[in-house]
């Protein structure tokens, strides 16, 4: 069986969901189940309300850490798809941010796979956003809640071998 | 050893500027050594790395800790803890 390759973009450019999700079924059948989480701009933060959102990226660094972590994911469960698309620039309430789709022939794989790279998304990939309001703009602070969702995966930070 | 500083988000706003390029002292063996230096090269650097623990850089776009050594880096970015997804 050829090895997963992920697919993986970063762009401005919205995406469409749900094409992107039936493409990891489409003219197969060994496909059993596709999980799908979308990250949504809501309209507060800290309970302000918010203009919109403004995420800035490190470019290059960022699609290898998420490549990383997909080809990781893969040697951890059976996947037979994955995709991960995460937007920058300025994102306004209601719109999506990014996704991840995992497909497997059966559920827990799919949806074990997207909630790992959710929490390794949240915080290694170089993204960082900035909250537009009435009052100015600032930066959204890391949440604890999200190093610890990561850390239950038992993944060292640790610097990676240089080459 | 001469080396590309990238900064991002506030650590970007604070310095003012999103790259350099530097000429290392040799005497700067880790990353944790070179956020001190810079820390003492003006009052918006002062600023940007006023809490060295809240600080994350990268090694020619890896992560690594402040013990990681800097030699034969060709870029290295400091930036805030990432909030994506």
């Amino acid at each position: 069986m050829a090895a997963l390759v992920p697919t993986v973009r970063v762009q401005m450019e919205r995406f469409d969901l749900g094409a992107e999700a039936d493409k990891l079924s489409a003219g197969r059948t060994d496909v059993g189940a596709v999980a799908t989480f979308t990250g949504i701009c809501r309209g507060d933060e800290n309970g302000q309300a918010i203009t919109a959102l403004t995420l800035e990226h490190y470019p290059g660094m960022v699609e290898e850490e998420i490549v990383r972590h997909a080809q990781e994911a893969a040697t951890r469960w059976p996947l037979l798809g994955l995709t991960v698309i995460h937007r920058y620039g300025r994102i306004v309430p209601g719109e999506q941010i990014m996704m991840v789709a995992t497909a497997s022939s059966h559920r827990q794989a799919a949806f074990e796979a997207a909630e790992f790279l959710m929490d390794f998304l949240k915080t290694r990939a170089p993204f960082w956003k900035q909250v537009e309001s009435s009052t100015g703009t600032d930066w959204v602070d890391a949440k604890q809640i999200d190093d610890a969702a990561a850390e239950r995966w038992r993944y060292p930070y640790e610097e990676r071998e240089r080459s | 050893m001469s080396v590309t500083l990238r900064y991002f988000a506030w650590v970007r706003e604070r310095i003012g500027i999103p790259e350099e390029t530097v000429d290392l002292p040799a005497e700067i063996a880790t990353v944790g050594q070179l956020v001190g230096w810079l820390a003492q090269r003006g009052e918006e650097y002062a600023y940007a790395f006023e809490n060295p623990a809240v600080i994350r850089a990268a090694i020619d776009r890896a992560h690594v800790t402040p013990a990681t050594a800097v030699t034969g880096a060709r870029e290295i970015a400091f930036f805030p803890p990432m909030t994506g997804g």
